[in-house]
């Protein structure tokens, strides 16, 4: 520790403080302009200069080190002067166009020229001028407001990551731009745009939408990923105009561009606005979802297709009619021929009233949710080994791993502020494994990349566990007090040498030793995986896999090391903290034990049903065979989202009722008998459950369109209309009520939420919440270890089929992009759909990029642009699943993980022909 | 290409180079900056290539276009802005029609460049051409150099 005086005043800092850090602490204003506390010093602006007794001239605090009895003036009328210069010589080439700069009132050099007092220049200059080159959708680059301050460049490549754009020239010419001075092609994240202390960096659509006067700022939660960052919503005039997120939280400040950019579907015109009942029959032509429309002439069609197949009616009507025909259907084919699909996207408390209606109002435990297709294999493995299947760590402890391990996780695509973490770990020394069939953007990071193929997950691993227990890295102690059968289990491990993990893997066996050295000499590893992993029809044994992997090293159960699932969607953990599951009541407790019904049954006042009930995918096959006659879905669109949609579409076609609430006229909603026009998150109040677990709040910002209402509200009026009595005056009512079912979240209140988010397990008021999970032991008890082979996939390539088809996801767009597509700037940077092939294989075929090719499995067949990329390994291809013209899911297997029920959407047989286009 | 570029990245590896070895290797082989050559390495070695194109426009002797086949240095020092530099060029540039932006002729002969003061202000207005260093300019002196360096057109030439 360090002593020093500034301006009088003692203050004892860290030694490798600045000065300017010191000068904070003691809250001390200095001006800057190209400092950043997450970012390297600059030192570029020289409007932090300070005298510093002893030295000749001042010098700039943001870049010197403090030492001890160091005495520093802050201000003084010479500094002052020297200060005001230096700004009069940064404007003096400035558009002073405050009047109408989109930055006006929140730019730093705007207000530092208010605080001196600048009015008129006296080095009034050449001016700068620049040609304009921004076609690109998000980032407005008005050059000739920069100030050279550096920040954007070091954010972005520091932070970030990404590098696209630097200084270019020198002297007065010098000026930041992207390679070549070409637009801006790079991830859009828009970090730069969030640190630009001036005019220069804005975002597109803030333009002309209105400043700092009038606007109201809510404190929110990101209603895209997992991640759970903070947003803060600008509304003007119940509409939001801006987004932007405090740097005290979890994502430090830093968003991903849809988080930043994505908010236009809020005031979309074709958000639902009425309830609406169908017209026409089902089977009619009109109803089809399918059937080569693009996307831009479904859109602008909708409300025409919206008035030829339903018509609007009151919420009385819709929800009098929703409750007659469940009511008729309940008493006539019984309550589980009733099946429910809740949704990630909707908040803890729609998700706790939603299971509520499905078990106490409707009788049935026929409830599931999106988890199914990517995690529900995470539930079953990591809860049948350690008792909960949730991320064991928290997104701040990545920063200190040593070792970190991605397998089947394209996390900078999926989960980008983790993303962010990772990097900066490995920056700050952390050595990276990535495990993945293709050359994702994260390996450009790594130690160690382990290509291997899709589906071999499990004999990679196997493979790395039999050369840890070869150089006897297992840590015995651990395995002795905390698991049980490992004996027989390494037993298990012996054919998997190396050698046979390359021979099914393709990983040369040089880089499985040295994965499985570094992992095992970790001392605080931490292993990230998601749908990798999951979707297969093995991905419950992938996961015991990693579990064990953990297990045997002893690598769980601390601070920075352990075991972490990245969940999906938005609030895909809370919707399953909350039960939405044919088999879990909130707080994943078994529905089929007698006491825990009964409590259930106490607390709810209703006799419920012990059979456990359907998952998604059972639900469809129910359905087609008739034996499931009503579906209830919220907020989700199986039609995209599962595994073979024409039979989804079949299935969804075959039942008696569907009644489907959201808030866009979805591929599902086409085919419903009553639409419900839902509140989406920026329009309600509640709480959503990020992937680590924490609980934070959802804050209404501005009023739904139209008619359209909170889910909870629709959920509520049918219950009532059915009889059960629903009754919450606030919402939190619901929270509370879900806290005393299950003790878990019984410590949080909205009120400890306010500012920063809670993680369960939080059982008291005065809990602290809990950042790692299973400290000290696991809830079930002592975990064991069981034999798992490795077992190919399902369905392999052949001569037929012989190429190796992965989907998954894209930065840009989102699910089944029924939010994203939605959004003109994405949609121009992403705008369709493409088809990763390997440069080899495109030759083989005689494919060029941007060919429309076409792509068929045992299933269906569609044709889909193709991209030429080294990012497959030759022999795979890989599809995004976000677009309904090409969708992938029309080509994926509808086998399932026979413990989990996933499917296996992950890998499945195609093969590829050229198609000739013939004009008609 | 290709192998072009391959072999700068041998020698770049062989020899521990850095960025800058990387663009001087370049512009001795293309004799200039191409885009798609900084793409490459770009990809090859993760930098990104914001990185090469902040240092080739840092240093003169870096050039982002295609050159003329023959140089012409303008030189605009004082000295030689005093005795009519600006004058000279003007009359290359029209000579050339070329367009703002652009120092090369279309059909890449020619390359009008300027510098600060080559060091022979005793001779100014000075005038580089193909590295030799001509003083005391004036446009006609000039136009003949010019005419005699199209007349080698056609003949022998192994200028570089
Ligand atoms: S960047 Fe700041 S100082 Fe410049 S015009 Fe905009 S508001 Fe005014
Ligand atoms: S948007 Fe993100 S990736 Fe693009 S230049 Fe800015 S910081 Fe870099
Ligand atoms: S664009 Fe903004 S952040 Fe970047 S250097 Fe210029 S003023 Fe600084
Ligand atoms: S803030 Fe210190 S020099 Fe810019
Ligand atoms: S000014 Fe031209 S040579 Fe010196």
């Amino acid at each position: 520790m360090v002593t020093l005086t500034i301006d009088g005043k003692k203050v004892t800092v860290r030694k490798l403080s600045t000065v300017l850090d010191a000068a904070r602490k003691l809250d001390i204003p200095i001006p800057t302009l190209c400092h950043h506390s997450e970012l390297s010093p600059y030192g570029g602006c020289r409007l932090c200069i300070v005298e510093i007794k002893g030295m000749a001239r001042p010098i700039t605090a943001c870049t010197t080190p403090v030492s001890d009895g160091m005495e520093v003036i802050t201000t003084s009328p010479y500094i002052e002067k020297l200060r005001k210069t230096t700004l009069e010589l940064l404007l003096s080439d400035h558009p002073n166009d405050c009047m109408v700069c989109e930055r006006a009132g929140d730019c730093t050099l705007q207000e530092l020229a208010y605080f001196y007092g600048i009015r008129e220049n006296r080095f009034e200059g050449e001016r700068r001028f620049y040609t304009r080159k921004d076609n690109n959708p998000f980032i407005e680059r008005e050059m000739e407001k920069c100030i050279l301050c550096g920040q954007c460049v070091r954010i972005c490549d520091e932070i970030q990551g990404v590098g696209a754009i630097d200084f270019a020239h020198r002297g007065f010419k010098t000026r930041i731009c992207p390679p070549y001075e070409k637009d801006l092609n790079c991830e859009f994240c828009g970090q730069c745009v969030a640190v630009c202390p001036t005019g220069a960096l804005t975002g597109k659509m803030w333009a002309h939408k209105g400043r700092q006067k009038d606007i109201k700022e809510i404190e929110t939660v990101c209603p895209y990923c997992g991640c759970g960052c903070s947003l803060t919503l600008h509304v003007r005039r119940n509409e939001v105009i801006r987004v932007s997120s405090r740097e005290d939280t979890i994502n430090e400040g830093w968003l991903c561009a849809k988080g930043r950019f994505g908010y236009g579907f809020i005031n979309h015109p074709d958000r639902l606005t009425k309830p609406l009942i169908r017209i026409v029959p089902k089977n009619s032509q009109k109803s089809s979802a399918r059937g080569g429309r693009s996307q831009k002439t479904l859109n602008s069609q909708l409300s025409t297709l919206n008035s030829q197949l339903f018509r609007e009616v009151s919420w009385d009507e819709a929800l009098v009619y929703v409750a007659k025909r469940l009511r008729e259907i309940k008493d006539r084919y019984g309550p589980d021929s009733i099946g429910g699909l809740s949704s990630a996207k909707c908040t803890n408390e729609e998700n706790y009233l939603f299971q509520k209606f499905m078990r106490a109002v409707i009788g049935t435990n026929n409830v599931d949710h999106c988890v199914r297709y990517c995690h529900s294999s995470t539930l079953a493995g990591l809860a049948t080994v350690f008792g909960s299947g949730a991320m064991t760590n928290s997104i701040p402890e990545i920063g200190n791993h040593d070792v970190i391990f991605v397998i089947g996780s394209n996390t900078t695509e999926t989960h980008p502020i983790i993303g962010l973490r990772i990097k900066k770990a490995v920056r700050g020394g952390a050595e990276l494994i990535v495990a993945d069939p293709r050359r994702i953007d994260l390996v450009r990071f790594a130690g160690i990349w382990l290509q291997h193929r899709p589906g071999t997950d499990v004999a990679l691993l196997k493979s790395m566990m039999h050369v840890i227990v070869k150089e006897d890295l297992t840590d015995k102690k651990f395995i002795e007090e905390w698991t049980e059968g490992f004996e027989s289990f390494k037993e298990g491990l012996n054919e998997y040498t190396p050698d046979m993990g390359e021979k099914i893997t393709g990983v040369p066996k040089e880089y499985i030793i040295r994965a499985a050295i570094l992992y095992g000499n970790a001392v605080r590893p931490g292993i990230y995986y998601t749908m990798g992993i999951t979707q297969h029809t093995h991905g419950t044994e992938n996961v015991f896999a990693i579990a064990k992997l953990a297990l045997m090293t002893g690598n769980i159960g601390r601070e920075s090391t352990g075991v972490n699932p990245l969940r999906g969607q938005n609030n895909v953990q809370g919707a399953s903290d909350m039960g939405c599951f044919p088999d879990f009541y909130p707080g994943y407790q078994k529905v089929n034990i007698p006491n825990i019904k009964q409590k259930f049954e106490k607390a709810w006042g209703v006799r419920l049903s012990d059979k456990i009930g359907l998952t998604a995918p059972e639900m469809a096959e129910a359905a087609l065979k008739g034996n499931l006659k009503a579906m209830y879905i919220m907020g989700e669109n199986p039609v995209l989202s599962d595994p073979d949609i024409n039979r989804t579409i079949e299935a969804l076609k075959r039942l008696d009722f569907l009644a489907v609430q959201d808030i866009f006229m979805t591929e599902t909603a086409e085919l419903a008998d009553v639409v419900l026009p839902a509140a989406c998150f920026a329009e309600k109040d509640g709480t959503f459950t990020n992937t680590e677990r924490r609980v934070q709040r959802v804050r209404k910002a501005v009023e739904p369109p139209g008619e359209a209402k909170e889910d909870s509200w629709i959920i509520i009026e049918l219950a009532n209309r059915l009889g059960y009595k629903m009754k919450h005056a606030f919402i939190e009512e619901v929270f509370q009520e879900a806290g005393k079912v299950w003790p878990a979240i019984e410590g949080i209140t909205y009120g400890r939420i306010a500012k920063m988010g809670l993680q369960w397990p939080c059982p008291t008021l005065d809990h602290p919440g809990t950042p790692y999970l299973f400290k000290g032991g696991f809830p079930r008890g002592k975990a064991v270890f069981s034999t798992t082979r490795y077992r190919p996939s399902e369905e392999l390539p052949d001569n037929e089929y012989p190429f190796l088809l992965s989907t998954g996801r894209q930065l840009f767009q989102y699910h089944t992009g029924s939010m994203t597509r939605k959004i003109d700037a994405i949609n121009k940077i992403s705008p369709e759909a493409y088809i990763e092939i390997h440069p080899d294989d495109a030759k083989q075929f005689g494919i060029n990029d941007g060919k429309i090719i076409k792509v068929s499995s045992r299933r269906g067949s569609i044709n889909i642009k193709a991209l030429i990329s080294d990012r497959p390994a030759k022999g795979m291809v890989f599809i995004p699943f976000h677009f309904k013209e090409a969708a992938a899911n029309v080509l994926t297997g509808t086998a399932l993980d026979p413990i989990a029920k996933i499917p296996e959407l992950k890998v499945c047989a195609v093969k590829i022909e050229v198609v000739v286009l013939t004009v008609s | 290409m290709e192998e072009a570029l391959e072999g700068i990245l041998t020698n770049y590896r062989k020899n521990e180079g850095n960025i800058i070895t990387i663009l001087q290797d370049i512009e001795n082989t293309f004799g200039y900056i191409p885009e798609e050559a900084v793409n490459w390495f770009s990809k090859k070695l993760d930098i990104p290539a914001s990185r090469f194109y902040s240092i080739a426009t840092f240093y003169a002797q870096f050039h982002l276009k295609p050159r003329g086949k023959n140089i012409i240095t303008v030189c605009r020092g004082t000295a030689c802005h005093v005795k009519g530099s600006e004058r000279l060029i003007n009359t290359l540039r029209k000579k050339f029609n070329l367009p703002d932006e652009e120092d090369t002729t279309y059909n890449r002969e020619f390359t009008v460049e300027k510098v600060a003061c080559v060091g022979t202000c005793s001779m100014a207005p000075v005038a580089i051409i193909n590295k030799k260093v001509c003083g005391k300019m004036t446009a006609d002196k000039l136009t003949r150099e010019i005419k005699k360096l199209e007349g080698k057109k056609t003949g022998d030439n192994n200028e570089g």
